[in-house]
Parts: C-alpha cells; sequence; structure tokens
C-alpha cells in the first residue's frame, strides 16, 4: 500500500521542519489573560468592573491600613500622632492585648498558665489530627483535658487527679467485663466512676485549694479570645461522642429510644443558640437543686454542646444512611454483635463520610461562642463590645477592633475548612 | 418413624433480660423509660421547689399588663400602654419582616455569587471566592456589629443635611442615608375606598391576582394554538397589557401620591424609616448567608453534568439559555434542601437582634419584658415555641416547593 502511495504523491518531504515557537499572541501572559480575562465582550466588561470594585477596595483601605498606629496611649494621642492624615490606630490592639486575648479580670501574672494550655492542647491534638504520628502520643490527650482545667482554673490538684482516677476506674471496669457483655461492662463503668468521684470527694481536705500550687481563677473571671477558644474546644469535643450516641439512637429499632432522639434533635435543631444561651443564663438555676451554684461557664458549655450535639447527630445520621446496606448484613453476617458492628464496620465508615459535615458544624459552633457575648460574658466580642469601647481612652475605635476580631475568627476557622479539606482527600480510599 | 415434639420451652431465667434479643430491646427500653422518668421528676421537683421558694409560680398573667417600654420600628399600633402580648407581637411581626427580606436578598446574592464563582473569568471568580471564605469564616455577629457601627458611626447624621452648603444630601432628593436610618418615600392614597391603609394595598394585591388569573389563561390559550398550528402567538403585548392597565387604573383612581421625606426640625419627617438596627440586621444576613448559598448554588451546579451543557450547545441553544432551560432546573434539585436550611438559618440568626436593638421577638419578650416582669420560664418557654413553629412552618412550605421540583421518577 504505502509503496504505491508514495510514487502516486508527487513530491514527499524527506526531512522534518524544526519545530517553531508558537506566535507571539498564543504563549504566555497574553494567552491567559485573552482566555481567561477578555475572552469575550460581556467577559472584559466584567473584568474591568472587577478591577474597579478592587481598585476601591484596596485604595480606601491601604492607606488607612499602611500608616496605621501602633503605639500610642489613647484615641486622642493617636489622633495627634497622625494629625489629619488618614491612618488606623491599631495602638488599641498593642495597649489592650491581654484584655482582648484574656479577657479583664484574669490575673496578669498568670498569663502563662492559659498560654501553656494552648500549647499543650496543640501537643495533645496532634495525635488526633494527624494520625501518622505514633498512636501513643494519645496517652497524652487522654491527660490533656485534666490538666489544661487545672491550668486554668487552678486550685487543687486533688480535683483534676480525682476526676481522672474516675475515668480511669471505668476504663477499668469497661475492660474487664466489656468483654463478655457490652451491658454490663458500660454500666458497670459507669457506676464505678460515680463510687470513685464521690469517695474522692469526702477525700480532699476543705480549702484545699487555698494554699495550692497554682491559684485559684473563677469562672467569671475568664474572658478575651481565650473564652472562645475554650467554649469552642471543649464543646466540640463533648458533642461529637454525645451526637453519634444521638445519631444511633436516633436509627435503632427501639422505638422508645428512637422517639427521645428524635424529639431532642428537632427541638434543639429549631430554636436558635441564643434562647438555649438564656436557658443557661436564667433558667437553667431554677432545675438545679436549691443548694447548688452551678457556674455559669459550665452552664453554658451544657447548653452549646447538647446545641452542637444534635446538628452533628444530624450529620452522621446522613454518613450511616449513605453506608450500604450490604455493610450492615455483612457485619450481621460475621456474627457481630451491636457495638463490635458499630465500633468495627459501621461507625468508621460513617465518620469518614460526615467528615465534611462535622467539619463545619465545628466551625460554625466556634463561630456561635461569639454569642456568648449576649448574656454578658467578656468574650472576645463581649469584651470589645463592653470594657475596651466603653473606656475614655478608646471610644470610638470600631474598625481595628472589629477588624482585629474578624481576623482572628477568619483564621481559626480557615484554618480549620482547609484541615478538613486535607483529610478528606487523605482519607480518600475510592479510585479516581 | 420418630415423632417430632415441640423442643423444651426454655425456662425464663434472669438473666435472659439482657443476653436474648426478645427481650433485650424491652429491657433497654425500660431502663431507658425510668431514666427519663427519673430525670424528669428530678429536674421538675427542683423547679417546683426553687420556685416555692422564690415565691413565684408559673402564671402567664403578666402578658396582659401594660408593658411600659416603647419600641422603636414596628409594622402594627404599640405604645408604652399597650400590653405585654402586643410587644411580643410586634417583635414576632418584627422577626418575619426581618427573615423574610433577609431569605430574598441572600437568595440573590448567593445566587449571582455562586454563578460567577464558575465563571471562566479568572478575576472574577476568584473574587467571589474571596468573598464566600471571607463571609463564611468570620461569625454573623461580628457582621452585624460592623455594619451597625458603619451606619451609626460613619453615616452622616440628619443636621448635616441642613443650610445651603450642607456635606449631606439626599440621593435623587427622594432618599436619605442618615445615621438614624434610611428614609424612603412611602406611597399612600389621597381618595383610597377605605379610609384604612392596609385595606387599600389589600385592594393593589387582588387587581395584581387577577392579572395572574388572565395571564395564565392567556398563557394557557398560546399553548393550545402553538399545539394546534405550530405557531405560538406573541403574547408578550397582551401580558404588558393585563399587568399594567388594571393596576394603572386602580393606582390613579385611588390617587397614588408619594410621601417624600423631608428634614423638618433636628430630624426627618414623613416616608418610610428604615431603622439602622434592622438595616444592620438585614443587610448582614444576608451577606453571611449569601456567601452559604453561594457554595450551595455552585455545588448544584456542578452536579450537572458536563454532557448536559454539551448536549444544549450542540442542540444550539445561547449559554443563557442554556443555564435556564438545562442546567438550573436540574441543579435547584440539589439546591433546593440546603437552602431550606439555610433559610432556617437566617430566621434563626435575626434573633441576633438583641445585640444591636432591633426590637424582633427576642429582644422583646425575651428581652425587656423577661427583665421588666422576671418571668424568665415563662417567657424563654413562649420564645422556643415561636420559634420551634417557626422552623416547622418553613421546613413544610419548602418542602412541598422541594418536592415540587424533584426528579420525576417511577
Amino acid at each position: 500500500m504505502s509503496d504505491t502511495h508514495a510514487q502516486t504523491v508527487a513530491f514527499v518531504r524527506e526531512t522534518q521542519i524544526p519545530p517553531a515557537p508558537p506566535p507571539g499572541r498564543e504563549t504566555g501572559v497574553y494567552k491567559w489573560m485573552r482566555e481567561n480575562l477578555f475572552s469575550s465582550i460581556p467577559n472584559s466588561i466584567l473584568t474591568l468592573a472587577a478591577l474597579a470594585l478592587i481598585y476601591a477596595l484596596l485604595s480606601s483601605t491601604l492607606p488607612w491600613l499602611l500608616n496605621g498606629v501602633w503605639t500610642t496611649n489613647s484615641l486622642a494621642e493617636c489622633r495627634e500622632v497622625l494629625d489629619g492624615k488618614v491612618g488606623a490606630c491599631f495602638s488599641v490592639l498593642t495597649e489592650r492585648w491581654n484584655q482582648l486575648l484574656y479577657g479583664f479580670k484574669y490575673p496578669g501574672t498568670e498569663y502563662w498558665r492559659p498560654n501553656l494550655a494552648l500549647v499543650l492542647l496543640l501537643v495533645a491534638l496532634a495525635p488526633v489530627l494527624f494520625f501518622d504520628l505514633p498512636r501513643k502520643l494519645l496517652a497524652f490527650t487522654a491527660i490533656y483535658p485534666f490538666l489544661a482545667f487545672w491550668l486554668i482554673w487552678g486550685g487543687s490538684i486533688l480535683v483534676p487527679i480525682v476526676a481522672l482516677l474516675g475515668f480511669v476506674a471505668a476504663g477499668f471496669v469497661f475492660q474487664k467485663f466489656g468483654k463478655g457483655s457490652f451491658a454490663l461492662g458500660f454500666f458497670g463503668a459507669i457506676v464505678a466512676a460515680i463510687v470513685v468521684w464521690n469517695v474522692g470527694g469526702f477525700l480532699i481536705p476543705e480549702g484545699a485549694s487555698d494554699n495550692a500550687m497554682l491559684s485559684a481563677v473563677p469562672s467569671r473571671d475568664l474572658g478575651g479570645f481565650m473564652l472562645n477558644m475554650m467554649l469552642g474546644v471543649t464543646c466540640v469535643s463533648l458533642s461529637v461522642p454525645l451526637g453519634i450516641a444521638l445519631a444511633l439512637g436516633r436509627q435503632s429499632n427501639m422505638p422508645l429510644i428512637k422517639w427521645i432522639c428524635v424529639v431532642f434533635i428537632e427541638f434543639v435543631r429549631g430554636v436558635p443558640l441564643i434562647t438555649l444561651l438564656f436557658v443557661a443564663s436564667v433558667m437553667l438555676s431554677y432545675f438545679f437543686p436549691p443548694d447548688a451554684t452551678v457556674d455559669l461557664f459550665l452552664r453554658v458549655v451544657i447548653m452549646i454542646t447538647l446545641f452542637s450535639a444534635a446538628y452533628i447527630a444530624e450529620v452522621i445520621r446522613g454518613g450511616l444512611a449513605a453506608l450500604p446496606k450490604g455493610q450492615y448484613e455483612a457485619a450481621d453476617s460475621l456474627g457481630l454483635d451491636y457495638p463490635q458492628a458499630m465500633r468495627l464496620i459501621i461507625l468508621p465508615q460513617a465518620l469518614k463520610i460526615s467528615i465534611p459535615g462535622i467539619v463545619n458544624v465545628a466551625v460554625g459552633l466556634f463561630k456561635d461562642t461569639t454569642l456568648v457575648s449576649v448574656i454578658s460574658m467578656f468574650d472576645l466580642v463581649g469584651m470589645i463590645r463592653g470594657p475596651i469601647l466603653a473606656s475614655t481612652e478608646w471610644n470610638g475605635v470600631y474598625w481595628e477592633l472589629l477588624g482585629f476580631a474578624a481576623f482572628l475568627f477568619f483564621i481559626v476557622c480557615y484554618g480549620i475548612s482547609q484541615y478538613s479539606q486535607w483529610l478528606e482527600r487523605r482519607l480518600a480510599t475510592d479510585h479516581h | 418413624m420418630s415423632t417430632l415434639t415441640d423442643p423444651p420451652k426454655a425456662q425464663f431465667q434472669l438473666s435472659m433480660l439482657v443476653n436474648d434479643t426478645r427481650y433485650r430491646s424491652l429491657t433497654f427500653q425500660a431502663i431507658a423509660a425510668l431514666v427519663l422518668a427519673l430525670a424528669i421528676w428530678y429536674l421538675g421537683n427542683n423547679l417546683i421547689q426553687n420556685l416555692r421558694a422564690a415565691g413565684l409560680n408559673i402564671s402567664y398573667g403578666f402578658l396582659g399588663d401594660p408593658s411600659g417600654y416603647d419600641i422603636n420600628q414596628r409594622l402594627i399600633e404599640y405604645d408604652s400602654q399597650s400590653s405585654h402580648a402586643r410587644a411580643a407581637v410586634v417583635g414576632v411581626l418584627n422577626t418575619l419582616l426581618v427573615a423574610v427580606l433577609a431569605c430574598i436578598t441572600a437568595t440573590i446574592f448567593g445566587v449571582i455569587a455562586g454563578v460567577l464563582r464558575l465563571s471562566n473569568n479568572w478575576l472574577v471568580s476568584k473574587l467571589m471566592a474571596v468573598y464566600v471564605e471571607i463571609f463564611r469564616n468570620i461569625p454573623v455577629l461580628i457582621w452585624i456589629i460592623i455594619i451597625f457601627t458603619v451606619m451609626t458611626a460613619v453615616m452622616p447624621g440628619p443636621r448635616e443635611f441642613r443650610g445651603d452648603n450642607a456635606t449631606s444630601s439626599m440621593l435623587f432628593d427622594l432618599f436619605a442615608f442618615t445615621n438614624r436610618g434610611v428614609y424612603i418615600p412611602m406611597p399612600w392614597f389621597e381618595s383610597g375606598f377605605f379610609a384604612s391603609g392596609a385595606l387599600n394595598w389589600l385592594v393593589i394585591i387582588a387587581v395584581l391576582v387577577g392579572s395572574f388569573l388572565v395571564m395564565r389563561r392567556v398563557e394557557t390559550n398560546a399553548t393550545k394554538t402553538q399545539e394546534k398550528t405550530g405557531v405560538r402567538p406573541n403574547t408578550k403585548l397582551i401580558a404588558l397589557g393585563v399587568w399594567l392597565v388594571p393596576l394603572a387604573l386602580v393606582l390613579f383612581v385611588m390617587g397614588l401620591s408619594w410621601e417624600v421625606p423631608e428634614l423638618k426640625g433636628f430630624n426627618f419627617k414623613g416616608g418610610i424609616k428604615i431603622g439602622g438596627p434592622l438595616i444592620a440586621l438585614w443587610f448582614a444576613l444576608s451577606i453571611y448567608t449569601g456567601a452559604f448559598i453561594a457554595e450551595n448554588v455552585r455545588a448544584g451546579i456542578q452536579a450537572i453534568n458536563k454532557g448536559q451543557t454539551e448536549a444544549a450547545a450542540a442542540l444550539g441553544l445561547r449559554p443563557g439559555r442554556i443555564m435556564n432551560l438545562v442546567v438550573l432546573p436540574q441543579a435547584l434539585r440539589v439546591i433546593i434542601p440546603p437552602l431550606i436550611s439555610n433559610f432556617l438559618n437566617i430566621t434563626k440568626n435575626s434573633s441576633l437582634a438583641i445585640a444591636v436593638g432591633y426590637a424582633d421577638i427576642t429582644a422583646t419578650l425575651g428581652g425587656i419584658t423577661l427583665n421588666q416582669t422576671g418571668r424568665a420560664i415563662e417567657c424563654v418557654l413562649l420564645l422556643m415555641l415561636f420559634y420551634l413553629t417557626a422552623s416547622l412552618l418553613i421546613s413544610m412550605v419548602m418542602n412541598v416547593y422541594n418536592a415540587s421540583v424533584k426528579l420525576k421518577e417511577r
């Protein structure tokens, strides 16, 4: 074939033409701009409009931002330094830095305690977030809550130790009896923990916290961004297990348990967080025994945890429903009982599916911790709106303070969402 | 041949309550019921004891007492002599007002941002990505406070509109943006059919509904003609007439005129005043939730197979029509369910009004009324009841709509 062909064609080139560079308008910046910015007339108009918008934004904020003053002691002084020029008064941040982060009552000499707690938090979170790290680090994660409690609130070290011992006893009982019968181990663990806590309560001497290593700080002295962080971390970590329990309860085939969970979830999801915070601040004390004084921080933690648990439960229910029926049947056919099937087969897969949703709830929850300023707790927003803006020195620096608050929240929330996207890619076990 | 007998009946043992699947669920439920009953008894008992100790009782009689406080932004008549119940109703209406307004604008923002984020214009899509990330990652409370601060601290006061060389002026001489709120012209009727303004507005709504019914008739006829002859008669001119003529007629008869806000004394008089708190709440909820809706819209559009777009393009449809006729109707099925929860979130987040002093139900019933009467339990329960009802109603209505757009299968 090819022979005949070669003879019928008048001319066949025998050498290859050397490759030539593409025409100038088909390469580099020019091509990119034509394709991405000016591909059509409407597109060009959009580009120009966007450029105008960006210019308007930058030209109004950049001089203000770059010309900022960082080292004055009051707004009046700051205005003097600026001398009529446009510029920000960031000195409110440097001057009130501690108040913004720790609230205005936390003793200044003790700032190292929450700082250390934050550093240790990162260490404790690391094995949870990045599971390539050695599993033995999880032991520190287990101790961390008690350590952090002692660091931040101070007082007698016996209190967190007794609390820890209760959990250790519960874990021991569960190990011992949980193999034979899950129910026996579970209820036995609860009884063991309660016994240890009660006995331990008697053993702690009166006034143990008066001469403790770390001086006691009452909860109402906590404030600033530290309060947001504490509420966020505590409530998220408490609400994930509770949410799992609620989701499993909602999927249960025991009608009574199912309906308790459904009513709880739908009720909590139907009301705004603010009403629940009202419950915490004005109503919850009516439901505790008359002589019990339950700390406002604890009441708020209870309500926020219940709130986010309902949302997490719905996310996990989605994950449970997304699993193919075959997984449940496979677990049954292996002869696993309910706790085993859930722990070994169903939940690992369901939780993996639910990660983006859980992170969404966590970010939302962290943002919602600002609402405690409405029931007059002095978190970051509460500090800004209350003591700082009301002070004579700084009355009128709205932009700098609110911008700083927005910036802090953005950093944390954006970081969490980026982590979740990394985790999703990491956990993707399906084929591409 | 052997005879089959029933297996010996197992003697009931106590351990079977846990180990036998026939009884186990009953055991667990009995325990759950017991724990629940104990918890309710414990909490109820504490409540009764505490109330007795404080000399209180549960009673809703306080709702009939005069409230003794004024509300700035209101949709119905109200003064400080009105009852607490009426204050609560004012609050409910205000909540609904801001929720409805914010739902509409948030949807508009969200759809625009979501579609633009998928634009093939690099700059625009990046700009929209920045918008979404910034607004989603900063608490809505901070946004509300920022916008409220801008309204009150940066906008000019009414006195700056005064004088020959005023530093501020009204937009088109119709709208005034001041630090007390935005004043816009108010329509009213010089020779309305009824003395009350609300009834006159009902007349207009009735006319519009009439036009809608006639229009639907016209469209059905046009479709019939199209099916018969293959040519669809042009209904655009008819539509113009059907919508505009009756409306213009009824407005003319009732004598529509506009009351333009005017600077009198120390403040603007006349027109409709939209207070700063309402604007802050409305705008903040809109742009905040708009960012979430944008993500839903983007996910919905991306969920549609690219082949659908290509098929539509192969049929010769233009990009705008591809979006309207092919992509969006299918994307709606993905977009609607999260949109429902976004509307619910707007309604619930409107309770943040209390932070800027907008008189919604949380601020009236849960704020001032609660503080004045000290009836914490009653007020918070009523508040929860309202939000629960509102949430259930919204999800019911939106679910009906969802059912109408979802994929029709066998």
